[in-house]
């Protein structure tokens, strides 16, 4: 399904991030004093540069902590690399990492403007949109209460349904579905299938190679911060060792809902 | 999916930041403004009478404690207006202070996941404050009219220029404060002693002739600090239409020249916005990983 377009263009990036230790001025007042380290820094993404073209469908694999969610972040543009350029063509949408940035304090349906206005949508276009994604997050009368009691399945339903409402060119799944129950995941699972025959660019972050390998059409691993392998599916889930285990899930259509 | 896609810009996803950033997102500032206003009256009984009745009380008890039982009012005539203009403006500013410095804080879950300018953030805590004026400002203007006060073009001018300067001034230290108070989270409490002083240092409790009396040689430094330009400019739009004799009120409790001070005051408060500006970009790219 991809082109010649670029959708997304990544040089040379790095990200630090600073391990603070003490919060508060008398914190590191006294440590300093003390001599202790007051702050160390580490690098979570370390010379990453890649390129993807207009409708590839990326699964981004890695160990925990080895700066996936980072990488994510910096292509929404919640943060911005210390070094290096990131480059997007195009309106994004996603959710990174369980949890949709909702305010814990408002209710779902306040939830939804104020996320799809960030997203970019008009008044006008979340009006016409927000039957059909409370439709589709499907959490009955919640939707007027407090965001802040919902379940994390519950903000990931409704953070997904929002994000999909976007008429978005780049998408961004951050092991969106780990918390979702399994109607939730079957029904997300079509809706990313959609995105990605209609031409759009998906970014899939995933511990299960068997979703990866059925949704994706390259993998690229981070290893510490480091891009560990470029290339084909099946090489790249072989190259992380995630396809030998015997607990793994498997192919078989039902266990791979397990942690989609 | 954008029809004509391949001819879209290769863009920084960061998208552009700033104030200016903020005055083209005014769909989003809308909803974070309203979500917040509606924050602190809907939930309750009274609900907007509330933002009526705190400044009605406010208004009595000075009036009832320093005019009556401390006897403060008899060099000050209508000493309770003179003194609610001043509490208006100091409390728009330190309630803006206090808000717009917890601001990004108190919207981290947003913060860390979302993109938009976090501008946005002090920015709608100082056009909340805005709203949240507005009840006490009618009240004034009421009782004014009541004490013999007509709108005069001179008033209303002063009162725009103080609304100016109060509003570059509180965005310029709302817009430092807001991340300082992400990197340091001491700042929120250093915030509230600042507060404190603000009241003391504007003519609300005192005419300005005190001043001019006790420290002629220090007017200047004392009319270098813009709020005391704001209340002062306040106290031209509202008391002094209220008193006896207009003309001799204005040669004794103002300074003399008071627009042109106002003026700096409001150049002065441009600069403070800028300086606020250019220290907010220095440090937002932390505040994201910080918050
Ligand atoms: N705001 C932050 N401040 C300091 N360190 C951070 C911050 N965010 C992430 N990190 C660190 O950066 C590294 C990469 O984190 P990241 O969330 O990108 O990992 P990930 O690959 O998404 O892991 P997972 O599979 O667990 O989701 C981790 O070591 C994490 O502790
Ligand atoms: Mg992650």
């Amino acid at each position: 399904m991809s082109s010649d377009t670029v959708a997304i263009k990544i040089d040379n990036v790095s990200k630090k991030f600073t391990l603070q230790y003490h919060r508060t001025l008398k914190q590191v007042a006294v440590a300093a004093a003390k001599g202790h380290k007051v702050r160390d820094t580490f690098l979570a993404l370390d010379d990453v540069s890649f390129e993807v073209k207009q409708g590839e469908a990326i699964g981004l694999m890695g160990l925990n902590g080895s700066g996936k969610s980072t990488l994510l972040k910096l292509v929404q543009g919640v943060m911005r690399p210390d070094s290096g350029t990131v480059r997007t063509r195009g309106r994004i949408a996603g959710l990174i990492a369980t949890g949709a940035g909702f305010h814990p304090q408002l209710s779902g349906r306040e939830n939804i403007y104020l996320n799809a206005a960030v997203f970019g949508m008009s008044e006008a276009e979340t009006r016409r949109k927000l039957d059909s994604i409370i439709d589709f997050a499907d959490i009955g009368k919640h939707i007027d209460s407090e965001v802040g009691h919902y379940s994390s399945g519950m903000g990931a339903r409704l953070g997904f349904a929002i994000a999909i409402h976007v008429d978005s060119d780049i998408f961004l799944a951050d092991e969106v579905l780990a918390v979702g129950d399994k109607p939730f995941r079957q029904k997300c699972m079509a809706k990313i299938d959609e995105i990605r025959t209609s031409g759009r660019t998906l970014f899939y972050v995933s511990h299960s190679a068997a979703s990866v390998a059925r949704m994706c059409d390259r993998v690229i691993v981070l290893e510490n911060g480091r891009m560990g392998f470029d290339g084909e599916p099946e090489a790249g889930i072989k190259y992380l060792h995630y396809d030998d285990g015997d607990d793994d899930p498997g192919n078989d259509e039902s266990a791979m809902g397990a942690d989609i | 999916m954008t029809p004509d896609y391949a001819s879209l810009p290769l863009v920084d996803p960061a998208g552009e930041s700033g104030l200016v950033a903020v005055a083209r997102k005014r769909y989003l500032l809308r909803l974070l403004v309203g979500r917040e206003l509606n924050a602190r009256y809907s939930g309750s009984f009274l609900g907007l009478l509330w933002s009526y009745f705190n400044p009605l009380t406010q208004l009595f008890i000075y009036w009832f404690v320093m005019g009556k039982v401390m006897g403060l009012g008899h060099r000050t005539e209508h000493f309770a207006i003179h003194v609610f203009v001043g509490l208006i403006g100091v409390h728009f500013f330190n309630e803006t202070f206090n808000a717009s410095t917890r601001s990004i804080v108190r919207n981290k879950a947003f913060v860390k996941k979302m993109a938009l300018p976090l501008e946005m953030f002090p920015v709608s805590s100082v056009v909340v404050s805005l709203f949240n004026s507005a009840p006490a400002v009618l009240i004034l203007s009421v009782v004014c009219l009541f004490a013999g006060w007509t709108p005069d073009w001179v008033g209303m001018a002063s009162f725009l220029l103080a609304v100016a300067i109060m509003i570059t001034v509180a965005t310029g230290f709302g817009l430092i404060f807001s991340v300082a108070n992400v990197l340091f989270r001491d700042i929120g409490q250093l915030v509230g002693i600042l507060t404190n002083f603000v009241r003391f240092s504007v003519p609300m409790m005192y005419p300005f002739s005190k001043i001019a009396e006790n420290f002629p040689n220090h007017i200047d430094t004392y009319l270098a600090n813009p709020l005391a330009n704001v209340i002062l400019l306040m106290q031209r739009a509202f008391w002094v239409g209220t008193t006896s004799d207009p003309e001799t009120v204005l040669h004794e409790d103002f300074p003399h020249h008071l627009m042109e001070h106002g003026l700096i005051a409001l150049a002065t408060g441009l600069v403070i916005l800028v300086i606020g500006q250019v220290v907010f970009s220095q440090l937002v790219n932390k505040v994201p990983e910080r918050v």
